[in-house]
């Protein structure tokens, strides 16, 4: 690693061994780093930002939707806090969190020295802040964000965009090569630098997780590119793609984005899987209940993923017998996952329990995401899906599997990793604390959207009939809860990361795996000589 | 436990169905919307059998196997006899379910043999109803006045969800909607029906209904389609047969006299007044109430080089539109007296005084 030589200097100072020396100094340390540890926290803390811009977005949102009638904000910009609450959360928050558990974790664990391209890694992460400048700039501009859903629709999203839609496009292509140079470089380190011993069958569920959906990436990130820059053709050079006065077709859009959007869910699910599987038996005690079959039931889960899109476009007005494929695929994931939540379940069965945050964030995740499973069910059936699509009963099924979901998920990962990478251990009451209020929160916010969306409240409306009064307050005050809970969360991080206890290497007791045979904090470099994995 | 919750909800649910804290479906008024609404229920039911059985497991391992209580953890961590069975039951499940909504999904999609062909079309942000057999035709905009939306105003009951001309259809007869838009994507529902399609510019899809009991049933569009897409509901008032009759006769009487009105000469001091409701009603979405129009998104009238420059460039615009933008071509959606008067609303009021006007006849050559 040619990076090595380039630090060679600040050895002298203060190394006593040339082959572990420690990074460099200032800001040059992260504007140039190659180290996965660095990037990983880059990552992580970018993420972080993005959530807490993508939730005062939200806030915004909730805050309008208190009360019946328009109090704070114009339609026209509360269409644009939707979208773009949806647009940084997805691509700003949940991803690069999952990357930025990758950077760190997979390298720990599969008892590899760096990630295997680590310039590439550093180019990945730096054009992605610069996305979403350009993302958050479109704000300020004449017209506005872009305002027509995370979705974004052709042909309001072309014909009828604003102005700024141009910088969106630009800012999606920037996401899309920063999360297709991530994926490679995932897919170039498990396949090349596993320790002697590690075989496939034996990698960490997070690791294997990490690598299915690195190849959805691969496989649907350039069709995204593809979808956005028909959209760019349509707006500045005269195609008609999906302008059905020029012969297109604004179906073709639909297809072609949820041909993206459906893996993209599974994207941000199945490494929150992973995460989740490496917590549940550590504080088990036990080992995971049927580690082949969770493999093969996250591979499953990704390639059906290619063949449900349609589901989220029942109403169109597809032929019958499409209707009918799209359904039967869709009711068929509830396969795959069942076997991943009855694993986990039964591998918490005749453990011995302890419930530290991480393990409460799992246990959160599995109830909570099961609940969003169901309705995930619910919503496969397509002529009951005429009830349900876009209204609130959408927004409540995917919230629990984002929020609870994948955003929980990413907690109990930081919760469970965050002694090893700083070598402190969290405030465990703070920890629970945040827990509580994040769960009361969620549940507050989330779970009366079932009942407005079934009694018949569209979704993305800035007002509403007075029947979905009562519960969209209650949505609101709890939206508030989750949203406060998480400065708790920022607190006991930046606090007690630098402050707390001691952590010993093993940190949980119960932990087993290759990242808890390395010191706490992990040095700047681990497994520079492979370890031995029988 | 949050399931629990909601199967409590459900059957307190069942005594007031229209309350404000409904927590479940509308069973509807037509047959597809009954047969929609039991396979919600047998889905849900069985979501929370699968979720009591899941979750009870859980929570059980979680009170007698904590370490608190000296629980020694085992060591199996694979069962294949186990594994195969839950992985075959629930696929035998999902078969059980696939077969009677496939059943539904088939009798929805059969539209054929309607009594009446309705032709819907979205607009930003209105619906039109086009009577393909009657020669009737007209808009449906949301009836809310402002002053209910910025809370100047008590809101009244049927809030967001009135229009000024509501879609009317007969009783007990098989009706059919050919649903498409004009600009972008919408989406007409009547949760009562269980009728929800999505309007698409460039494509006709098709849904029907049969209604026995006459009443007036509420919906919304459910597609995001702009700025007032919160603001464009669906009124459907369902008549009986010679109710309906009689409505028909009423609206051939009134488009007769439509006709009839194109035909006479106004001043301008009647067309500005008659504009005035016009521009409210029609164009002040976009434009704003004052002329002001959105900056950067949808240009001001008061000043503006159209409005102040020569009437038939004017007319033009407001009776063709302007293609590429959100501007559409009011000629259809406007009587020739409408039109005229906006027109002359927007020349002499919003801060504008060209002073000139137009009358309805001159509107046909547009």
């Amino acid at each position: 690693m040619a990076t090595v030589d380039i630090d060679l200097p600040h050895v002298k100072d203060h190394d006593h061994d040339p082959h572990h020396h420690g990074p460099a100094k200032g800001l040059g340390r992260w504007l140039f780093t190659t180290n996965h540890k660095d990037i990983g926290s880059m990552y992580l803390i970018f993420s972080l930002c993005m959530f807490l811009i993508g939730g005062l977005m939200a806030l915004v949102i909730r805050a309008e939707l208190f009360q019946p009638g328009l109090q704070l904000v114009e339609p026209e910009f509360f269409n644009q806090m939707t979208t773009m609450h949806g647009l940084i959360m997805v691509f700003g928050a949940v991803m690069p969190a999952f990357v930025g558990l990758a950077n760190w974790m997979i390298p720990m664990m599969i008892g590899a020295p760096d990630m295997a391209l680590p310039r590439m890694n550093n180019w990945s992460f730096w054009i992605l802040p610069f996305a979403f400048l350009i993302l958050l700039s479109s704000l300020l501009m004449e017209g506005g964000a872009p305002n027509f859903g995370w979705t974004f629709y052709a042909p309001l999203s072309t014909t009828y965009g604003p102005p700024s839609t141009t910088f969106f496009i630009f800012g999606v292509h920037i996401m899309g090569v920063s999360s297709i140079m991530g994926a490679i470089n995932i897919i170039a380190t498990i396949l090349n630098l596993r320790a002697p011993g590690m075989t496939l069958m034996k990698m960490p569920l997070f690791v294997w997780t990490w690598l299915i959906t690195a190849f959805l990436l691969i496989a649907v990130m350039p069709v995204l590119a593809g979808v956005v820059t028909m959209m760019l053709m349509d707006i500045h050079f005269g195609t008609s793609f999906f302008n059905a006065a020029g012969g297109g077709d604004p179906v073709l859009f639909q297809h072609v984005f949820w041909f993206f959007g459906h893996p993209e869910v599974y994207i941000m699910i199945l490494p929150a899987f992973g995460i989740v599987s490496e917590i549940i038996p550590t504080f088990a005690r036990k080992r995971l209940f049927g580690y082949p079959s969770m493999v093969y039931a996250v591979a499953s889960i990704a390639l059906l993923s290619f063949i449900v899109w349609a589901h989220h476009m029942f109403t169109v007005g597809m032929p019958l017998v499409g209707e009918v494929f799209f359904m039967f695929a869709t009711m068929l994931i509830a396969v795959p996952t069942g076997v991943k939540v009855f694993n986990w379940v039964a591998t918490m069965f005749r453990g011995s329990m302890t419930f530290e945050t991480p393990m409460l964030f799992a246990l959160a995740f599995v109830v909570l995401f099961t609940i969003g499973g169901l309705s995930g069910l619910m919503l496969a059936i397509a002529p009951v899906d005429f009830q349900y699509h876009d209204t609130y009963f959408v927004v409540a099924h995917f919230h629990y599997v984002l929020v609870p979901g994948a955003v929980f998920g990413i907690m109990a990962g930081v919760y469970y990793w965050l002694p090893k990478w700083t070598g402190h251990v969290l405030n465990e009451s703070l920890g629970k604390f945040h827990f509580w209020m994040s769960f009361v929160g969620v549940n507050i916010t989330f779970f009366p959207m079932h009942f407005v969306g079934l009694a018949g409240m569209p979704r993305r409306i800035p007002d509403y009939a007075l029947q979905f009064a009562d519960f969209n307050s209650i949505a609101s005050v709890g939206a508030f809860i989750f949203g406060l809970s998480q400065l708790i969360f920022v607190y006991n991080i930046i606090h007690n990361a630098r402050v707390g206890e001691k952590a010993t290497a093993q940190v949980w007791d119960g932990a087993h795996g290759l990242e808890w045979t390395v010191p706490s904090p992990a040095p700047y470099h681990t497994f520079s000589t492979p370890p031995k994995v029988d | 436990m949050t399931k629990a919750l909601l199967a409590l909800g459900l059957s307190l649910a069942g005594s007031s169905a229209m309350a404000d804290w409904q927590v479940n479906l509308n069973r509807g008024v037509t047959e597809i919307s009954n047969a929609v609404f039991d396979l919600h229920m047998l889905i849900f039911w069985i979501c929370v059998v699968i979720g009591v059985g899941v979750f009870g497991v859980m929570f059980y391992s979680i009170f007698m196997h904590r370490k608190s209580k000296g629980a020694q953890a085992a060591h199996f961590h694979e069962n294949t006899t186990v594994e195969v069975v839950w992985t075959v039951i629930p696929f035998l499940i999902l078969i059980g379910m696939a077969i009677p909504a496939t059943g539904t999904l088939m009798d929805m999609y059969d539209t054929s043999e309607a009594d009446v062909d309705i032709q819907v079309t979205g607009y930003q942000w209105k619906w039109r109803y086009q009577y393909l057999d009657e020669d009737i035709d007209f808009f449906s905009n949301m009836s809310t006045p402002r002053e209910e939306i910025y809370n100047e105003a008590g809101k009244n009951p049927n809030y967001l969800l009135e229009v000024d001309n509501p879609l009317v259809i007969p009783a007990g007869k098989k009706v059919r909607f050919l649903i498409t838009a004009n600009d972008v994507i919408h989406s007409w529902w009547v949760p009562h029906f269980a009728v929800k399609k999505d309007a698409i510019p460039g494509f006709i899809n098709e849904s029907w209904v049969r209604v026995d009991e006459p009443g007036v049933y509420r919906g919304q569009c459910t597609e995001l389609c702009g700025k007032d897409h919160g603001f464009m509901p669906v009124v459907v008032e369902v008549k009986p047969q010679a109710e309906y009759e009689a409505w028909v006769a009423a609206q051939k009487a009134k488009q007769a006299a439509l006709a009839d009105a194109a035909s006479q000469s106004y001043s301008i001091d009647e067309l500005i007044a008659t504009g005035e409701g016009v521009y409210q009603r029609v164009c002040a979405a976009c434009h704003a109430p004052n002329g002001g129009g959105v900056p950067g998104a949808f240009p001001a009238i008061t000043g503006s080089a159209i409005a102040t420059g020569p009437i038939a460039d004017h007319i033009n615009i407001v009776a063709n539109g302007k293609s590429g933008t959100a501007m559409q071509a009011f000629k259809e959606q406007l009587s020739a007296v409408d039109l005229a008067a906006v027109v002359t609303y927007q020349r002499n009021r919003l801060g504008n005084a060209v002073g000139d006007f137009v009358n309805p006849s001159d509107i046909q050559n547009y």
